[in-house]
Parts: structure tokens; sequence; C-alpha cells
């Protein structure tokens, strides 16, 4: 069996052409990642340049609102380039310098990770170029205006569903093309290994984070995590220091499009069966002949049609669970938190916020529940408006 | 060793046509496969298509798109092998992607082809740390698993090379399968790797499409292959490309086999 299991899934199913390449990140991660200069470094750009640690706020209005379980939302949204996407971006980017990387690539969804990519080659003169579903290119141009800004090449994918998958894809075929001086900047905790143990460890920092500050102001541990799982980057983030700790329930909100039980979904776990794709194995929706399908979302971030491995083992092991969430459930949700709290979440994370709006009614007023905010709206703004019948453009 | 894969290499260098199933149908790959044996080819690699090949350069996708809205599936491209193995014993692999062989069922998949006469499977995205869920289930049915090697694959190819059924696959360039104007890579010096490690033959494939290329490739190697020109070819001429797949086929491999 290979290396990067997690359980069955996992493992490393690339072209021959990427062996050596991954083989030599795996190589430097192993060293870097105990190497006390590095985590230096990386700590300082966490705190000083992106803004950690980020806040773990309690949401009275929402708990008062709920009337179940007290609710504290850790606040990835305040990250600078507005996302959980950044933690990863600083570490693999600074990770690709010090292995004498001078261009890095990365594809993206919602155009998070792309900004968050674009912004850290911009921080450390690295050349840089974003692949980009068209039709998210569309769906999130002022992102993409953003990454041009910042300096990077915005390339729009016509392949496929020109959306996210295709997206990795045409980065996976980029980075066979050239990739002695470059570094493929995964944005998610998924493709081969050692990618999704990289990520991980990365986007480890929320939990890591949410656990001092919940002991901090309640004395104990949540009762329940909640985040959304397109890949499963900043779910898993929330979920690792908690795998331990069996009384903490760990939930990941899926993207359910029309609906679970329609072919317009992304509900990897709740539909999806086991596959070999992009790198890895692990739970895809796919048809009967093991084509993928072309999978549906309102939210551009959670619109991929398989789940990081990691999370796939959670499942089977059952120490996390995954739930569907609708369109319409997290339009409402990105309605309710800005309401509310007077915070708007990015579509992506309005999954997690919808679940919990069902969940919490159901606990104990002593019970406590986290939900991660994995990045903020604007850019969701004028979609969401289209949504709504109201006709706006950014 | 799969008997029949050996004998493509007996006659001198081979020349290996790849064909995407059901591009623009199934009649016409059916077809396909009797003209690439006339016009001289001495193996010929059939590729199932998938959603989302990442190994292919946009003329393969573009087969694969338009092969798999045609209504392809994997079971009516074994019910084509199974009329093509009524007419030819000519040596076939098929080339396709993990999930098409392991979401099949890698047991009931393998079984199935090589019971109609496959010789051999290539998984682009399957290397050797991989392989074995799928090597060890062609070797029980006598199919041979084709392994990979890449301009990058340096001292992997020793243990590549020691592992290798059929014949080893030599990558020649970077990047996608696709028509290149230029190989720069040292295919000789790959070659001599494996043959350093194992008798075993060697094509070189990516990015060859003029008889020149394939002569120059076939000093260097066993044989050569061939995808994106001739499905190039099937894009402009449809129902019409056998005929003009047949001519192409012919000037490689009389390019090959003057070697």
């Amino acid at each position: 069996m290979s290396k990067g299991r997690f359980g069955i899934h996992g493992g490393q199913y690339i072209p021959e052409t990427l062996m050596n390449a991954v083989m030599e990140l795996e190589e430097a991660y192993g060293h870097y990642k105990n190497d006390t200069a590095f985590n230096a470094e990386l700590t300082e750009l966490l705190n000083e340049y992106a803004g950690r640690p980020s806040r773990l706020y309690y949401a009275a209005h929402m708990t008062e609102n709920l009337g179940g379980a007290k609710v504290y939302l850790k606040r990835e949204d305040l990250n600078h380039t507005g996302a959980h996407k950044i933690n990863n971006v600083l570490g693999q980017v600074l990770l690709a310098k010090k292995m004498g990387k001078t261009r890095v690539i990365a594809e993206t969804g919602a155009g998070q990770h792309g900004v968050a990519t674009a912004t850290a080659a911009a921080l450390m003169g690295m050349e840089c170029e974003i692949f980009m579903g068209k039709e998210d290119t569309e769906r999130q141009s002022l992102n993409v205006y953003r990454m041009r800004l910042l300096g990077a090449q915005v390339h729009a994918v016509t392949s496929g569903t020109a959306t996210l998958k295709d997206a990795v894809s045409e980065t996976m075929r980029e980075w066979t093309n050239r990739i002695s001086d470059t570094h493929y900047v995964l944005g998610s905790v998924m493709g081969p290994h050692p990618f999704p143990t990289i990520v991980r460890d990365f986007q480890a920092v929320i939990s890591r984070e949410i656990k001092e500050q919940i002991l901090k102001k309640e004395g104990r541990l949540p009762d329940a995590v909640l985040a959304c799982v397109g890949g499963g980057s900043n779910a898993i983030g929330s979920f690792y220091h908690f795998i331990e700790d069996k009384n903490v329930r760990l939930i990941g909100c899926e993207a359910a499009g029309r609906g679970a039980d329609t072919a317009e979904t992304a509900a990897t776990i709740t539909t999806g069966k086991l596959g070999i794709f992009h790198g890895m194995k692990s739970y895809f929706c796919q048809d009967e002949y093991g084509q993928i399908a072309p999978v549906y979302s309102i939210s551009a971030g959670l619109d991929y049609p398989g789940v990081g491995p990691e999370h796939a083992y959670l499942y089977d092991t059952g120490r996390a669970e995954y739930v569907p969430v609708t369109d319409n459930e997290a339009v409402e949700a990105f309605e309710y938190l800005s309401r509310i709290e007077g915070v708007i979440p990015a579509i992506e994370s309005a999954h997690a916020v919808a679940y919990a709006k069902k969940l919490i009614p159901t606990m104990k007023k002593d019970q406590i529940v986290v939900i991660t905010i994995s990045g903020r709206g604007d850019k969701d703004c004028a979609a969401i408006a289209r949504y709504r019948g109201e006709d706006i453009h950014e | 060793m799969n008997k029949n894969i050996a004998k493509a290499f007996e006659k001198g260098k081979a020349f290996i046509p790849f064909i995407t199933c059901g591009d623009p149908s199934l009649k016409v790959t059916e077809q396909l496969v009797y003209a690439c044996e006339e016009a001289g080819a001495d193996l010929v690699e059939l590729g199932i298509p998938f959603s989302d090949p990442t190994a292919e350069g946009p003329v393969i996708q573009a087969a694969n798109v338009r092969a798999l809205s045609g209504g392809v599936t994997t079971d009516k491209i074994f019910d084509m092998v199974e009329e093509i193995r009524k007419n030819t014993q000519i040596p076939l692999v098929f080339m396709t992607y993990a999930n098409v062989v392991f979401s099949y069922g890698t047991e009931r998949f393998v079984s199935r082809a090589a019971q109609l006469g496959i010789d051999g499977l290539i998984l682009p995205e399957v290397p050797l740390e991989e392989k074995d869920e799928f090597a060890q289930v062609c070797k029980t049915h006598g199919m041979d698993f084709i392994s990979l090697i890449a301009p990058t694959s340096h001292e992997r190819i020793a243990q590549i090379a020691r592992e290798a059924e059929g014949f080893v696959y030599c990558v020649s360039s970077l990047g996608v399968t696709g028509m290149r104007s230029q190989i720069t890579t040292d295919i000789g010096a790959m070659v001599e790797l494996v043959k350093k490690e194992k008798k075993i033959p060697c094509a070189v494939g990516f990015g060859i499409s003029t008889p020149e290329q394939a002569r120059t490739m076939a000093t260097k190697a066993d044989g050569v292959i061939v995808g994106s020109a001739i499905m190039k070819l099937c894009e402009t001429y449809r129902e019409d490309c056998v005929e003009y797949v047949k001519a192409y086929v012919k000037e490689m491999k009389d390019a090959v086999k003057m070697m």
C-alpha cells in the first residue's frame, strides 16, 4: 500500500511525470515542519500579516434567537483576504520558496484560494498563475480582478463543466508541463499525498485556536463543531484538534444544491461512492461507469464532486457526521446571520450556519456549538441578490 | 508476459496507434481497428473515454467529450471488442483512467476484458506506488499492466523497469498528450536505463505526429505510439475518417519500418 492513506482513502494516483515532484515536496515538508526557523517565520506571517489568531465570537443574538446551545463563531472571515485559505497558502508558498521554486500555480473555485495564492505570491515575490473555471470567473468576477490586481495571471478554464473540478484538472496538467521551478499550491485537503496532510496541518491552526479560546471563555470543550465541506480544508482545520476528544461532535455540512435527491447537487458523502480521481481514493459523485458527475451548488467553493480522503475516513469510522444543506437553506442562513449578528458569511460558510439553525434548538442551553465562518460574504452579495430576483451587478 | 503483446515487437520497430473508442461512433472505431491493422499497425491502444482525462491534451480531451456525449459506455466498448475479436487477433490494450476500471470493479473489469481478448491495460495516473491493486488482478487474468516512465523519472526508472510487463511506455515530454513541434528529452538515455534492468520493449509516446519524428524515435526505441494526430483526423473527417487514418498509419508505419 502506498503512502498517505487515511484508512483505505488517499494515496498518490498521479502521472509518473509528477511523482518525483510530490516526493520532493514530501521530503521538503518533512524537513521544514519541524524546523524552528521555518515555523517562526510562518507564525510571524500568520499573526502580523494575516491577522491571526482569528476571533472566537460569542453570538449572543443567535443564541437567544435559537433558544438552544450557546453559539460561538470562529471568525476566519476576518483573516487577511477574507477567508481561511490564507492559512494554507502562506505555509505552502513559504515552503515553495524554501524549496527554491520561483513560480506558483493554483486552482480556484469561488476565487478565495486564488486571491490568497496571488496575495502570498505578491508578498513573497513569486510568479503566479491561477486556473479558474470559466463559469466561476463569471460568478466571481470581482475576485478575478482582485487576482489580476495582485499580479497573477488568471486562466479561464473551458474544459468539462468549466467549474472547480476542471480548474483542478487544468492546474494538474499545467504542473506536468512545468515542474522544476513551479509549486502547485493545492487549495484543499485533497489531491495526491502529501497534499491532504500538508493542507490539514496548515489549517489545523483553526482548531488549535478554538480549543484554547473556548477553554479560556467557557472552561470546557464545545459539544459540537460545525463547518462547511467542499474539498474540506476549513472543516478538517476546525475538526483536527478535537478528533481525539470523542465527546465533541464534528459535523461537516455539504452543498446539496437543489437537493441531495436531485442531480443538481454536490453532496459528495451523502450521494457519492468510492472512487479514484484527482490523485486520491475517496468518495466522488459519479455515474455507474465511473464518469465524474457534473455537480452543482450555488456556492462555487463547494461545487466539487469529491471530498478530501481524511473526511472520507472520518465518515467511515463514524467520528464525523456529514449532512446535506440546500442552496435555499444556505441563502436563508446567509441573510439570517447578516441580520442577526451583523456578520455577512461566505455562501460556503452559510451552509454550516444553516445546519446550525436546525441543530441548535434541539440542544440544551448549557451546551456549546462552534460554527466556523470560513470566509466573508462580500464576494457573494451580487449573486445572492440575483438569486432573490434583484438584478444587481458588481 | 502476454504473448500477443510480445508479438507486436517481434517484426521490427512497432507502430502503435491510439483510438478513443466511440469517436465518432463505436461502429467507426471498429472499422478503424481493421484499417490500422491493414495499414501495418502492430498493436492498437483503445481509449475508454473518461469525463476528466487529466493526462490528455486538448485533442484527446475533445474526443473523450464527443464519445461520452454520443452515449459510449464501458459495456458498449466491451461489446465492440467482442465483434473485433471475431475478425482479428491484432494485439489490443485498453488505455483509460483508474476510476473507469475501479468503479466497474477491478476484478470484474479485468476478467471481462481478458476474456474478450484484451492483452494489456494502461492507466496513466497509476504510478509504481499504486499499481499493485490493478497489476495483480491483470496478472491473474493474463493481461499485462503497462508501466510508464517520464522525463522526470530519473532514478525511478530502474525499479519501474524491473516490475514492468509487456512493454514500457516512455513518455517523450513533460506535459500532457498532444502534437509537439520538438521533442527535447534524451529518449535514448531513458530506454538504455530500462534495458539495463530488463529485456523489455520500449515504446515512445506523447507529442509524436510526423513521419520524421516517428523515424527519429524508432532509432532510439522499439516502438512509436501516436494518439492526438489520429484523433485529429477523426475530429476533422468524422464518419469518413477511416481512409484518412489508414493512409496516415501506413505512412507512419513505413517511416518506423525503415529503421
